[in-house]
């Protein structure tokens, strides 16, 4: 199992998984926006997306919980 | 001579730009967003008025918001600053339409400028060298395949209404265009044409390897005639966008830099151009040729590097020129200045790291200027560019603008967000920067040696 946080405070601008899919490392998950730069969020491992812990427009802090790969 | 300025933006610049309206005698009205409420250029404006929520939609990009404010707070001008409203014509317009002088060119000189198909086929009557591309918007991937092969690989894959490198790429065959072409698509679709409900359109020019990046700094006086006062190397870019910039250019010759002024004075003239301007070119460092690239109808970021071998305050001129003030001018550059753009980014990969500031101290001391926007206690937020400051030097020769840039950015002390300064001093030893011998691939291959 492995969790993915954000990085950085951002604006989650657009979802590209959804829970369930089959994912390879190196797939973006989501796509963050900060400061007028566009941020993918990708997979460090390969796996099921079990879940899915942010919607497009939340804005999330550093360390924040985006997704979680089994 | 009006007796009240409203400037339209924040941070950095809307300090600087209240700097010189109330040193000429003049009330500063500043605008803000709820997010951006303790910042100094807030408290140091004579009066400020809340525009609405973070979202630049809802308050620096709202053009009746602004208007309304000017009127509330009895506003006789308004100064746009950069990016945001600066070069929105329909803005410009609605000001003027206001009853209120607008410290920029007519919104005509925006409009054919902001356009960069039309700037360019423009440039090109007005015996400005151009480089080869597109002259018609593209619409469609299999257009730009065609204009590609036509054109030659790489080719520069640009938005026409975008700025500040956002949704440019290079593409060095068919699969990378694909790839250019979607990422500047969607970069129009969402920062450029959208704004003003236009259609986004692409476009294509042949890409310059080993290019710099220099512009020209023009101001167009209020009797129409148009002077230009030095270039400005911007070749330190990072996705590109200008991280450092210099005056003068180390890369070029006396008789490139005479040639190019001459030029930028030309394109000013074309546009009947009012105001500060920048005539942005890519010189071929080693044919010693340019082209020119797109012309900026506003103050620039890094227009104090100017200012600084100048010894002009550029705002003060702009506000002069709006006023339709009549006078002669005359630049005699001399020493050498550099600016470096502290960002709240991580040194290695160029991320954004927004955050609170716990400590922020200025280096000083002679040739040393610092622009800034924040103070200790701020909180840098992602809603906005990531620029917080712009640590400028100043020396007689660049060798000494660089040692002073040296002990400056070593003083410069920032604990909180992530910034850049780690990668300053370490451009500051890169041999290839020291050696003035540079261009626009130097930050990646800075990257690369690691």
């Amino acid at each position: 199992m492995a969790e993915v946080r954000a990085e950085m405070v951002a604006n989650v601008w657009k979802i590209v998984v959804a829970e369930g899919d089959t994912v390879e490392e190196g797939d973006t998950l989501v796509i963050l926006e900060s400061m007028k730069m566009e941020i993918p969020v990708l997979a460090e491992d390969s796996g099921v997306v079990a879940q899915l812990k942010v919607a497009e427009g939340d804005v999330i802090q550093e360390g924040h919980l985006i997704a979680v790969i089994e | 001579m009006f007796d009240s300025v409203l400037v339209a933006n924040r941070g950095e610049i809307a300090r600087r730009i209240i700097r010189t309206v109330q040193r000429m005698g003049l009330r500063a009205i500043a605008v803000h967003s709820e997010a951006d409420a303790d910042l100094p250029f807030v408290a140091e404006a004579d009066d400020a008025v809340l525009l609405g929520p973070a979202a630049p939609a809802q308050s620096y990009l709202d053009v009746d918001k602004v208007i309304a404010a000017a009127r509330t707070t009895g506003a006789q001008a308004v100064h746009p600053g950069y990016g945001f409203l600066a070069e929105n014509a329909s803005f410009a317009r609605a000001v003027t339409e206001a009853g209120l002088v607008w410290i920029g060119p007519a919104p005509e000189a925006i409009e054919r400028m902001g356009d960069k198909i039309n700037a360019r086929n423009m440039m090109e009557s007005a015996g400005v060298p151009v480089a080869a591309g597109t002259r018609e918007p593209v619409g469609a991937l299999t257009e730009a395949v065609r204009a590609a092969e036509r054109i030659g690989y790489p080719v520069m894959v640009k938005t026409a209404g975008g700025g500040g490198g956002i949704g440019m790429g290079v593409a060095h065959d068919e699969e990378s265009l694909g790839k250019a072409f979607e990422q500047a698509s969607r970069a129009a679709a969402r920062f450029g044409g959208a704004q003003d409900g236009t259609s986004p359109a692409i476009l294509l020019e042949r890409y310059i390897e080993r290019a710099r990046h220099v512009e020209i700094q023009i101001l167009g006086l209020a009797d129409g005639t148009v002077v230009a006062l030095g270039e400005r190397d911007c070749s330190v870019q990072r996705r590109h966008q200008k991280v450092v910039e210099e005056s003068p250019s180390p890369g070029i010759t006396a008789d490139l830099r005479e040639r190019m002024l001459a030029a930028a004075v030309r394109a000013g003239e074309a546009v009947g151009y009012r105001g500060a301007g920048t005539v942005e070119c890519l010189v071929d460092a080693d044919a010693q040729d340019f082209v020119f690239l797109e012309m900026n109808t506003r103050l620039q970021v890094e227009h104090p590097v100017t200012e600084l071998v100048t010894g002009l305050d550029l705002v003060e001129h702009q506000i002069r020129i709006a006023a339709g003030e009549v006078y002669a001018l005359e630049a005699r550059p001399g020493g050498h200045a550099i600016e470096f753009r502290v960002y709240a980014e991580d040194p290695k990969r160029f991320f954004p790291g927004p955050g609170k500031i716990d400590v922020w101290e200025e280096p000083s001391g002679e040739g040393v200027r610092v622009d800034s926007g924040y103070v200790a206690g701020n909180t840098v937020t992602p809603f906005y560019d990531p620029l917080m400051a712009k640590l400028c030097v100043h020396g007689a020769t660049r060798e000494e603008a660089v040692a002073r840039a040296r002990t400056a950015v070593a003083a410069f002390k920032v604990e909180g967000p992530k910034n850049n300064l780690p990668f300053c001093a370490e451009l500051l030893d890169d041999p290839e920067f020291v050696s003035g011998d540079y261009d626009t691939g130097l930050v990646s291959r800075m990257r690369k040696a690691r």
